[in-house]
Protein backbone atom coordinates (compact mmCIF):
# COMPACT_ATOMS: atom_id res chain seq x y z
CA UNK A 1 0.00 0.00 0.00
CA UNK A 2 2.77 2.39 0.93
CA UNK A 3 4.59 1.48 -2.25
CA UNK A 4 1.45 2.08 -4.30
CA UNK A 5 0.96 5.52 -2.73
CA UNK A 6 4.56 6.45 -3.49
CA UNK A 7 4.15 5.28 -7.05
CA UNK A 8 0.94 7.27 -7.42
CA UNK A 9 2.66 10.32 -5.94
CA UNK A 10 5.41 10.10 -8.54
CA UNK A 11 2.90 9.77 -11.38
CA UNK A 12 0.91 12.76 -10.13
CA UNK A 13 4.12 14.77 -9.71
CA UNK A 14 5.24 14.05 -13.26
CA UNK A 15 1.77 14.91 -14.60
CA UNK A 16 1.80 18.26 -12.81
CA UNK A 17 5.23 19.01 -14.22
CA UNK A 18 4.27 18.05 -17.78
CA UNK A 19 1.02 20.04 -17.52
CA UNK A 20 2.89 23.11 -16.28
CA UNK A 21 5.39 22.80 -19.13
CA UNK A 22 2.75 22.26 -21.80
CA UNK A 23 0.51 25.15 -20.76
CA UNK A 24 2.95 27.82 -19.62
CA UNK A 25 6.20 26.59 -21.18
CA UNK A 26 7.55 27.39 -17.72
CA UNK A 27 11.29 27.86 -17.72
CA UNK A 28 14.02 28.64 -15.23
CA UNK A 29 16.38 31.58 -15.51
CA UNK A 30 19.43 30.72 -13.38
CA UNK A 31 20.62 34.29 -13.02
CA UNK A 32 22.42 34.16 -9.68
CA UNK A 33 22.93 30.46 -8.94
CA UNK A 34 23.78 27.27 -10.75
CA UNK A 35 21.26 24.42 -10.87
CA UNK A 36 23.34 22.22 -8.57
CA UNK A 37 22.17 20.30 -5.51
CA UNK A 38 23.13 22.57 -2.60
CA UNK A 39 21.10 23.23 0.47
CA UNK A 40 19.06 26.34 -0.20
CA UNK A 41 15.97 28.18 0.89
CA UNK A 42 14.16 29.50 -2.17
CA UNK A 43 12.06 32.47 -1.09
CA UNK A 44 9.51 33.58 -3.64
CA UNK A 45 6.73 36.02 -4.39
CA UNK A 46 3.26 34.60 -3.93
CA UNK A 47 0.40 35.68 -6.18
CA UNK A 48 -1.30 32.41 -7.00
CA UNK A 49 -1.67 28.85 -5.82
CA UNK A 50 0.32 27.79 -8.86
CA UNK A 51 3.52 29.53 -7.67
CA UNK A 52 4.85 26.58 -5.74
CA UNK A 53 4.18 23.93 -8.43
CA UNK A 54 5.87 26.25 -10.97
CA UNK A 55 9.08 26.54 -8.95
CA UNK A 56 8.94 22.82 -8.22
CA UNK A 57 8.51 22.01 -11.93
CA UNK A 58 11.56 23.92 -13.14
CA UNK A 59 13.97 22.35 -10.65
CA UNK A 60 16.06 19.52 -12.15
CA UNK A 61 15.10 16.04 -10.83
CA UNK A 62 17.97 15.73 -8.34
CA UNK A 63 17.06 19.06 -6.76
CA UNK A 64 13.34 18.37 -6.85
CA UNK A 65 13.84 15.25 -4.74
CA UNK A 66 15.49 17.18 -1.92
CA UNK A 67 13.29 20.29 -1.93
CA UNK A 68 10.38 20.69 0.49
CA UNK A 69 7.88 23.53 0.08
CA UNK A 70 6.77 25.09 3.36
CA UNK A 71 2.99 25.31 3.19
CA UNK A 72 -0.05 25.99 5.32
CA UNK A 73 -1.53 22.93 6.99
CA UNK A 74 -5.06 24.38 6.94
CA UNK A 75 -4.92 24.55 3.13
CA UNK A 76 -3.28 21.20 2.42
CA UNK A 77 -5.23 19.12 4.91
CA UNK A 78 -8.65 20.43 3.90
CA UNK A 79 -9.61 17.28 1.98
CA UNK A 80 -8.20 13.87 1.10
CA UNK A 81 -6.93 14.85 -2.33
CA UNK A 82 -4.99 17.83 -0.99
CA UNK A 83 -3.72 15.74 1.92
CA UNK A 84 -2.27 13.37 -0.67
CA UNK A 85 -0.86 15.99 -3.06
CA UNK A 86 0.64 18.35 -0.47
CA UNK A 87 2.53 16.01 1.85
CA UNK A 88 3.17 13.11 -0.55
CA UNK A 89 3.61 14.57 -4.04
CA UNK A 90 5.35 17.81 -3.08
CA UNK A 91 6.68 16.51 0.24
CA UNK A 92 5.54 19.75 1.92
CA UNK A 93 6.60 20.85 5.38
CA UNK A 94 3.15 21.62 6.75
CA UNK A 95 3.00 24.39 9.29
CA UNK A 96 0.05 25.52 11.32
CA UNK A 97 -0.46 29.27 11.15
CA UNK A 98 -2.99 29.47 13.97
CA UNK A 99 -1.47 31.22 16.99
CA UNK A 100 -3.22 28.99 19.53
CA UNK A 101 -1.41 25.88 18.34
CA UNK A 102 1.56 24.86 20.47
CA UNK A 103 3.53 23.17 17.73
CA UNK A 104 5.73 26.03 16.48
CA UNK A 105 6.25 26.34 12.71
CA UNK A 106 9.88 27.38 13.04
CA UNK A 107 10.79 24.13 14.85
CA UNK A 108 9.47 22.09 11.96
CA UNK A 109 11.30 24.25 9.43
CA UNK A 110 14.61 24.01 11.30
CA UNK A 111 14.14 20.25 11.62
CA UNK A 112 13.64 19.97 7.85
CA UNK A 113 16.80 22.03 7.26
CA UNK A 114 18.75 19.81 9.66
CA UNK A 115 17.65 16.77 7.63
CA UNK A 116 19.46 18.38 4.70
CA UNK A 117 16.37 19.39 2.75
CA UNK A 118 16.14 22.56 0.70
CA UNK A 119 12.99 24.62 1.22
CA UNK A 120 10.61 26.75 -0.83
CA UNK A 121 9.00 29.49 1.24
CA UNK A 122 6.74 32.44 0.58
CA UNK A 123 7.88 35.08 3.07
CA UNK A 124 4.89 37.34 2.41
CA UNK A 125 2.90 34.79 4.39
CA UNK A 126 -0.21 35.11 2.26
CA UNK A 127 -1.09 35.42 -1.38
CA UNK A 128 -0.53 38.95 -2.61
CA UNK A 129 -3.83 40.26 -3.99
CA UNK A 130 -2.77 43.91 -4.08
CA UNK A 131 -1.25 45.97 -6.87
CA UNK A 132 2.04 46.24 -4.97
CA UNK A 133 4.64 43.80 -6.26
CA UNK A 134 5.40 42.45 -2.76
CA UNK A 135 3.79 42.52 0.67
CA UNK A 136 6.02 43.13 3.73
CA UNK A 137 7.94 39.96 4.65
CA UNK A 138 7.23 38.00 7.82
CA UNK A 139 10.05 37.26 10.23
CA UNK A 140 10.39 33.56 9.31
CA UNK A 141 13.04 34.09 6.66
CA UNK A 142 15.18 36.08 9.08
CA UNK A 143 14.86 33.45 11.79
CA UNK A 144 15.89 30.69 9.40
CA UNK A 145 18.87 32.68 8.17
CA UNK A 146 19.88 33.39 11.75
CA UNK A 147 19.49 29.81 12.98
CA UNK A 148 21.23 28.14 10.01
CA UNK A 149 23.61 30.76 8.57
CA UNK A 150 25.29 28.33 6.13
CA UNK A 151 22.15 27.81 4.09
CA UNK A 152 21.88 29.96 0.95
CA UNK A 153 18.75 32.10 0.84
CA UNK A 154 17.86 32.38 -2.85
CA UNK A 155 15.46 35.08 -4.09
CA UNK A 156 13.09 33.43 -6.59
CA UNK A 157 10.73 35.49 -8.74
CA UNK A 158 7.78 33.82 -10.46
CA UNK A 159 6.63 36.02 -13.37
CA UNK A 160 3.35 36.26 -15.29
CA UNK A 161 1.24 33.96 -13.16
CA UNK A 162 -1.24 36.73 -12.35
CA UNK A 163 -1.93 37.06 -16.05
CA UNK A 164 -2.05 33.32 -16.67
CA UNK A 165 -4.67 32.77 -13.99
CA UNK A 166 -6.07 35.98 -12.46
CA UNK A 167 -8.16 35.57 -9.35
CA UNK A 168 -11.70 34.56 -10.18
CA UNK A 169 -10.99 33.22 -13.66
CA UNK A 170 -11.56 29.59 -14.60
CA UNK A 171 -9.55 29.01 -17.79
CA UNK A 172 -5.77 29.41 -17.52
CA UNK A 173 -4.15 31.35 -20.37
CA UNK A 174 -1.18 29.54 -21.90
CA UNK A 175 1.31 32.39 -21.51
CA UNK A 176 5.01 31.85 -20.83
CA UNK A 177 5.91 31.76 -17.13
CA UNK A 178 9.49 32.42 -16.06
CA UNK A 179 11.05 31.52 -12.72
CA UNK A 180 14.16 33.62 -12.02
CA UNK A 181 16.69 32.55 -9.40
CA UNK A 182 18.87 35.36 -8.07
CA UNK A 183 22.12 35.51 -6.12
CA UNK A 184 21.85 34.01 -2.63
CA UNK A 185 21.83 36.25 0.43
CA UNK A 186 22.69 35.58 4.10
CA UNK A 187 21.93 37.33 7.37
CA UNK A 188 24.93 39.57 8.09
CA UNK A 189 26.50 39.73 11.49
CA UNK A 190 24.65 42.11 13.72
CA UNK A 191 22.03 42.85 11.06
CA UNK A 192 18.63 43.70 12.51
CA UNK A 193 15.51 41.85 11.50
CA UNK A 194 14.01 44.83 9.70
CA UNK A 195 17.21 45.63 7.79
CA UNK A 196 17.56 42.05 6.66
CA UNK A 197 13.93 41.70 5.60
CA UNK A 198 14.17 44.94 3.67
CA UNK A 199 17.32 43.72 1.92
CA UNK A 200 15.71 40.35 1.16
CA UNK A 201 12.67 42.06 -0.30
CA UNK A 202 14.86 44.26 -2.50
CA UNK A 203 16.87 41.23 -3.63
CA UNK A 204 13.65 39.51 -4.67
CA UNK A 205 12.28 42.56 -6.50
CA UNK A 206 15.57 42.80 -8.42
CA UNK A 207 14.80 39.43 -10.06
CA UNK A 208 11.70 40.75 -11.79
CA UNK A 209 12.06 40.56 -15.57
CA UNK A 210 12.30 44.11 -16.97
CA UNK A 211 9.05 45.95 -16.63
CA UNK A 212 7.19 46.24 -19.91
CA UNK A 213 4.49 48.68 -20.80
CA UNK B 1 5.53 5.36 -53.65
CA UNK B 2 3.97 8.13 -55.71
CA UNK B 3 5.90 10.93 -57.33
CA UNK B 4 5.04 13.51 -54.66
CA UNK B 5 6.48 11.31 -51.91
CA UNK B 6 9.54 10.62 -54.02
CA UNK B 7 10.07 14.35 -54.53
CA UNK B 8 9.68 15.09 -50.81
CA UNK B 9 12.25 12.42 -49.99
CA UNK B 10 14.58 13.80 -52.64
CA UNK B 11 14.25 17.33 -51.19
CA UNK B 12 14.75 16.03 -47.66
CA UNK B 13 17.91 14.16 -48.64
CA UNK B 14 19.10 17.16 -50.60
CA UNK B 15 18.57 19.36 -47.51
CA UNK B 16 20.33 16.81 -45.31
CA UNK B 17 23.23 16.88 -47.78
CA UNK B 18 23.47 20.67 -47.51
CA UNK B 19 23.22 20.45 -43.71
CA UNK B 20 25.94 17.81 -43.52
CA UNK B 21 28.19 20.11 -45.60
CA UNK B 22 27.35 23.09 -43.34
CA UNK B 23 27.95 21.02 -40.19
CA UNK B 24 31.30 19.72 -41.44
CA UNK B 25 32.32 23.28 -42.39
CA UNK B 26 31.47 24.45 -38.87
CA UNK B 27 33.34 21.56 -37.25
CA UNK B 28 36.43 22.27 -39.36
CA UNK B 29 36.33 25.95 -38.36
CA UNK B 30 35.91 24.91 -34.73
CA UNK B 31 38.82 22.47 -34.89
CA UNK B 32 41.05 25.23 -36.26
CA UNK B 33 39.93 27.57 -33.52
CA UNK B 34 42.25 27.76 -30.47
CA UNK B 35 40.40 26.21 -27.52
CA UNK B 36 40.68 29.20 -25.22
CA UNK B 37 39.49 31.85 -27.66
CA UNK B 38 35.73 32.03 -27.70
CA UNK B 39 34.16 32.74 -31.07
CA UNK B 40 30.56 33.92 -30.72
CA UNK B 41 30.06 34.12 -34.52
CA UNK B 42 30.94 30.45 -34.90
CA UNK B 43 28.74 29.45 -31.97
CA UNK B 44 25.79 31.34 -33.44
CA UNK B 45 26.37 29.66 -36.77
CA UNK B 46 26.54 26.20 -35.18
CA UNK B 47 23.37 26.60 -33.11
CA UNK B 48 21.63 27.90 -36.23
CA UNK B 49 22.71 24.86 -38.24
CA UNK B 50 21.54 22.60 -35.40
CA UNK B 51 18.10 24.16 -35.37
CA UNK B 52 17.89 23.71 -39.16
CA UNK B 53 18.50 20.00 -38.68
CA UNK B 54 15.48 19.96 -36.42
CA UNK B 55 13.42 22.02 -38.85
CA UNK B 56 14.21 19.84 -41.85
CA UNK B 57 13.45 16.72 -39.82
CA UNK B 58 10.12 18.09 -38.52
CA UNK B 59 8.87 19.62 -41.77
CA UNK B 60 10.11 16.63 -43.79
CA UNK B 61 8.32 14.17 -41.50
CA UNK B 62 5.15 16.28 -41.54
CA UNK B 63 5.16 16.47 -45.35
CA UNK B 64 5.64 12.69 -45.61
CA UNK B 65 2.68 12.15 -43.28
CA UNK B 66 0.68 14.32 -45.66
CA UNK B 67 -2.13 16.68 -44.76
CA UNK B 68 -2.72 15.57 -41.12
CA UNK B 69 0.99 15.85 -40.37
CA UNK B 70 1.29 19.33 -41.85
CA UNK B 71 -1.88 20.58 -40.16
CA UNK B 72 -0.72 19.32 -36.75
CA UNK B 73 2.77 20.77 -37.11
CA UNK B 74 1.60 24.24 -38.08
CA UNK B 75 -1.28 24.31 -35.59
CA UNK B 76 1.29 23.64 -32.90
CA UNK B 77 3.60 26.29 -34.36
CA UNK B 78 0.71 28.79 -34.26
CA UNK B 79 0.00 27.92 -30.64
CA UNK B 80 3.63 28.40 -29.66
CA UNK B 81 3.90 31.65 -31.62
CA UNK B 82 0.67 33.05 -30.16
CA UNK B 83 1.88 32.17 -26.67
CA UNK B 84 5.18 33.93 -27.29
CA UNK B 85 3.57 37.11 -28.61
CA UNK B 86 0.69 37.36 -26.12
CA UNK B 87 3.13 36.94 -23.23
CA UNK B 88 4.57 40.32 -24.22
CA UNK B 89 1.45 42.26 -25.24
CA UNK B 90 -0.64 44.66 -23.16
CA UNK B 91 -3.57 43.03 -21.45
CA UNK B 92 -5.88 43.46 -18.48
CA UNK B 93 -7.97 41.03 -16.54
CA UNK B 94 -10.97 42.23 -18.57
CA UNK B 95 -9.36 40.60 -21.62
CA UNK B 96 -9.00 37.21 -19.98
CA UNK B 97 -11.96 35.57 -21.70
CA UNK B 98 -11.16 37.16 -25.06
CA UNK B 99 -7.56 35.91 -24.85
CA UNK B 100 -8.66 32.44 -23.79
CA UNK B 101 -10.97 32.40 -26.82
CA UNK B 102 -8.09 33.43 -29.06
CA UNK B 103 -6.17 30.35 -27.91
CA UNK B 104 -8.92 27.80 -27.54
CA UNK B 105 -11.56 28.87 -30.08
CA UNK B 106 -10.13 31.10 -32.81
CA UNK B 107 -6.92 29.11 -33.33
CA UNK B 108 -8.54 25.65 -33.59
CA UNK B 109 -11.38 26.96 -35.79
CA UNK B 110 -8.93 28.62 -38.19
CA UNK B 111 -7.08 25.32 -38.61
CA UNK B 112 -10.33 23.38 -39.02
CA UNK B 113 -11.40 25.77 -41.79
CA UNK B 114 -7.99 25.45 -43.45
CA UNK B 115 -8.16 21.67 -43.12
CA UNK B 116 -11.61 21.58 -44.70
CA UNK B 117 -10.35 23.83 -47.48
CA UNK B 118 -13.06 26.45 -46.91
CA UNK B 119 -11.14 29.21 -48.69
CA UNK B 120 -13.97 31.73 -48.46
CA UNK B 121 -13.99 31.41 -44.68
CA UNK B 122 -10.40 30.97 -43.51
CA UNK B 123 -9.16 34.01 -45.44
CA UNK B 124 -11.64 36.27 -43.61
CA UNK B 125 -12.34 34.44 -40.35
CA UNK B 126 -9.66 36.21 -38.30
CA UNK B 127 -9.66 39.70 -39.87
CA UNK B 128 -13.47 39.91 -39.92
CA UNK B 129 -15.06 37.67 -37.33
CA UNK B 130 -12.33 37.39 -34.68
CA UNK B 131 -11.31 41.06 -34.94
CA UNK B 132 -14.89 42.28 -34.49
CA UNK B 133 -16.02 39.70 -31.96
CA UNK B 134 -13.11 39.52 -29.48
CA UNK B 135 -13.19 43.27 -28.62
CA UNK B 136 -16.90 42.85 -27.85
CA UNK B 137 -16.02 40.15 -25.34
CA UNK B 138 -13.41 42.45 -23.75
CA UNK B 139 -15.77 45.45 -23.74
CA UNK B 140 -18.46 43.51 -21.91
CA UNK B 141 -16.18 43.35 -18.87
CA UNK B 142 -16.16 47.14 -18.82
CA UNK B 143 -12.55 48.21 -18.35
CA UNK B 144 -11.81 51.12 -20.72
CA UNK B 145 -8.24 51.68 -19.58
CA UNK B 146 -5.87 51.39 -22.58
CA UNK B 147 -8.63 49.53 -24.41
CA UNK B 148 -7.42 50.36 -27.91
CA UNK B 149 -3.85 49.30 -27.11
CA UNK B 150 -5.02 46.01 -25.62
CA UNK B 151 -7.32 45.20 -28.53
CA UNK B 152 -4.82 46.26 -31.19
CA UNK B 153 -1.98 44.23 -29.71
CA UNK B 154 -4.12 41.12 -29.37
CA UNK B 155 -5.22 41.49 -32.99
CA UNK B 156 -1.64 41.80 -34.21
CA UNK B 157 -0.75 38.67 -32.29
CA UNK B 158 -3.59 36.74 -33.96
CA UNK B 159 -2.67 38.16 -37.37
CA UNK B 160 0.97 37.08 -37.15
CA UNK B 161 0.72 33.88 -35.16
CA UNK B 162 -2.50 32.36 -36.48
CA UNK B 163 -3.61 34.04 -39.72
CA UNK B 164 -0.17 34.21 -41.34
CA UNK B 165 1.14 30.87 -40.07
CA UNK B 166 -2.02 29.05 -41.17
CA UNK B 167 -1.41 30.19 -44.73
CA UNK B 168 1.48 27.72 -44.96
CA UNK B 169 -0.77 24.64 -44.66
CA UNK B 170 -3.44 26.54 -46.62
CA UNK B 171 -1.21 26.08 -49.67
CA UNK B 172 -2.41 22.46 -49.71
CA UNK B 173 -5.95 23.57 -50.42
CA UNK B 174 -5.02 25.39 -53.65
CA UNK B 175 -6.54 23.74 -56.68
CA UNK B 176 -4.00 24.23 -59.45
CA UNK B 177 -4.82 22.75 -62.86
CA UNK B 178 -2.53 19.84 -63.76
CA UNK B 179 -0.73 19.98 -60.39
CA UNK B 180 -2.94 17.48 -58.59
CA UNK B 181 -1.92 16.45 -55.07
CA UNK B 182 1.52 17.97 -55.44
CA UNK B 183 0.55 21.20 -53.66
CA UNK B 184 2.32 19.80 -50.57
CA UNK B 185 5.53 20.59 -52.40
CA UNK B 186 4.65 24.31 -52.44
CA UNK B 187 5.24 24.28 -48.67
CA UNK B 188 8.72 22.85 -49.14
CA UNK B 189 9.36 25.41 -51.90
CA UNK B 190 8.26 28.39 -49.78
CA UNK B 191 10.18 27.39 -46.65
CA UNK B 192 13.35 26.51 -48.55
CA UNK B 193 13.64 29.62 -50.74
CA UNK B 194 12.83 32.00 -47.86
CA UNK B 195 15.26 30.35 -45.44
CA UNK B 196 18.04 30.18 -48.03
CA UNK B 197 17.48 33.83 -48.91
CA UNK B 198 17.80 34.71 -45.21
CA UNK B 199 20.99 32.69 -44.82
CA UNK B 200 22.67 34.37 -47.78
CA UNK B 201 21.38 37.80 -46.73
CA UNK B 202 23.12 37.20 -43.39
CA UNK B 203 26.29 35.90 -45.07
CA UNK B 204 26.65 38.65 -47.70
CA UNK B 205 25.53 41.30 -45.23
CA UNK B 206 28.52 40.38 -43.05
CA UNK B 207 30.88 40.20 -46.02
CA UNK B 208 30.03 43.17 -48.23
CA UNK B 209 27.20 44.97 -46.43
CA UNK B 210 27.67 48.74 -46.09
CA UNK B 211 24.35 50.58 -46.30
CA UNK B 212 21.96 49.76 -43.50
CA UNK B 213 18.29 49.51 -44.39
CA UNK B 214 16.99 50.61 -41.03
CA UNK B 215 19.85 51.98 -38.92
CA UNK B 216 19.15 51.78 -35.21
CA UNK B 217 16.89 48.80 -35.72
CA UNK B 218 18.64 46.01 -37.51
CA UNK B 219 22.08 45.23 -38.95
CA UNK B 220 20.43 44.27 -42.26
CA UNK B 221 22.02 45.96 -45.27
CA UNK B 222 20.80 46.68 -48.81
CA UNK B 223 23.75 44.74 -50.23
CA UNK B 224 22.92 41.67 -48.13
CA UNK B 225 19.26 41.89 -48.96
CA UNK B 226 19.82 42.18 -52.73
CA UNK B 227 22.22 39.22 -52.69
CA UNK B 228 19.77 37.24 -50.54
CA UNK B 229 16.80 37.91 -52.83
CA UNK B 230 18.81 37.16 -55.98
CA UNK B 231 20.05 33.89 -54.43
CA UNK B 232 16.48 32.99 -53.51
CA UNK B 233 15.44 33.64 -57.13
CA UNK B 234 18.22 31.43 -58.50
CA UNK B 235 17.39 28.71 -55.99
CA UNK B 236 13.68 29.08 -56.82
CA UNK B 237 14.43 28.62 -60.51
CA UNK B 238 16.44 25.48 -59.69
CA UNK B 239 13.45 24.17 -57.75
CA UNK B 240 11.01 25.03 -60.58
CA UNK B 241 10.45 21.30 -61.23
CA UNK B 242 8.48 20.89 -57.99
CA UNK B 243 6.23 23.91 -58.72
CA UNK B 244 3.53 24.67 -61.28
CA UNK B 245 5.14 28.07 -61.98
CA UNK B 246 7.68 27.32 -64.72
CA UNK B 247 11.29 28.47 -64.41
CA UNK B 248 10.75 32.24 -64.67
CA UNK B 249 7.58 32.11 -62.59
CA UNK B 250 9.35 30.12 -59.87
CA UNK B 251 12.19 32.64 -59.76
CA UNK B 252 9.75 35.56 -59.45
CA UNK B 253 7.65 33.84 -56.79
CA UNK B 254 10.80 32.98 -54.82
CA UNK B 255 12.08 36.55 -55.11
CA UNK B 256 8.77 38.05 -53.99
CA UNK B 257 8.50 35.69 -50.99
CA UNK B 258 12.08 36.27 -49.95
CA UNK B 259 11.70 40.06 -50.19
CA UNK B 260 8.47 40.10 -48.15
CA UNK B 261 10.09 37.77 -45.63
CA UNK B 262 13.08 40.06 -45.13
CA UNK B 263 10.95 43.13 -44.51
CA UNK B 264 8.76 40.99 -42.26
CA UNK B 265 11.86 40.21 -40.25
CA UNK B 266 12.39 43.97 -39.81
CA UNK B 267 8.83 44.35 -38.51
CA UNK B 268 9.34 41.55 -36.02
CA UNK B 269 12.65 43.07 -34.90
CA UNK B 270 10.91 46.43 -34.35
CA UNK B 271 8.25 44.77 -32.17
CA UNK B 272 10.93 42.99 -30.13
CA UNK B 273 12.90 46.23 -29.68
CA UNK B 274 9.76 48.02 -28.58
CA UNK B 275 9.21 45.39 -25.88
CA UNK B 276 12.89 45.37 -24.93
CA UNK B 277 13.49 41.69 -25.56
CA UNK B 278 16.10 40.00 -27.70
CA UNK B 279 14.16 36.84 -28.42
CA UNK B 280 10.48 35.96 -28.22
CA UNK B 281 11.10 33.06 -25.87
CA UNK B 282 13.60 30.35 -25.07
CA UNK B 283 11.78 27.43 -26.59
CA UNK B 284 14.59 26.45 -28.95
CA UNK B 285 17.91 26.55 -27.07
CA UNK B 286 20.16 29.30 -28.39
CA UNK B 287 17.62 30.24 -31.02
CA UNK B 288 14.83 32.00 -29.18
CA UNK B 289 11.29 30.99 -29.99
CA UNK B 290 9.20 29.96 -32.96
CA UNK B 291 8.63 33.52 -34.11
CA UNK B 292 12.39 34.22 -34.12
CA UNK B 293 12.99 31.14 -36.17
CA UNK B 294 10.23 31.53 -38.72
CA UNK B 295 9.52 35.28 -38.87
CA UNK B 296 10.26 35.65 -42.57
CA UNK B 297 8.31 32.54 -43.56
CA UNK B 298 5.37 33.77 -41.46
CA UNK B 299 5.20 37.08 -43.35
CA UNK B 300 5.85 35.52 -46.74
CA UNK B 301 3.16 32.83 -46.42
CA UNK B 302 -0.04 34.87 -47.03
CA UNK B 303 1.57 36.80 -49.90
CA UNK B 304 2.85 33.60 -51.49
CA UNK B 305 -0.59 32.05 -51.05
CA UNK B 306 -2.43 35.01 -52.59
CA UNK B 307 -0.02 35.37 -55.52
CA UNK B 308 -0.29 31.66 -56.30
CA UNK B 309 -4.06 31.80 -56.05
CA UNK B 310 -4.28 34.88 -58.26
CA UNK B 311 -1.92 33.80 -61.02
CA UNK B 312 -2.15 30.00 -61.07
CA UNK B 313 -5.66 28.87 -60.20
Amino acid sequence: MKFLRQFAARIVGQSIRIFARAITAVRADWKGIEPVPRQRVYFANHTSNADMPMIWSVLPPAMRRTVRPVAAADYWLKNKLRAFVGPEVFNCVLVDRRPEVKDRPMDKIIAALDEGSSLIIFPEGNRNMTDDPLLPFKAGLYNMGLARPDVDLVPTWVANLTEIMPKGEVIPLPLICTVTFGEPIHVREGESKDDFLKRASEALLAQRPEART
Amino acid sequence: MNSTTADILLLAFGSFGILIALTILGEILRARQPVHEPNPMLDTYMTRVQSWWGMVAFIGAALLLGKPGVMTLFAFASFAALREILTLTAKAQADHLALAMAFFVVLPLQYIFVGLGWTGLFTVFIPVYAFLFLPMVSALRGDPQRFLVRVAETQWALMIAVFCVSHVPALMSLDIAGYGDRSLLLIAFLVMVVQLGDLLDFFFGRRIGKHKIAPGLSPKTWEGMICGVVSAMVFGALLAWITPFGVIGAALMAGASSLVGMFGNLVVTAIKRDRGVKDWSHLIPGQGGFVDQLDSVIFAAPIFYQLTKFFYT
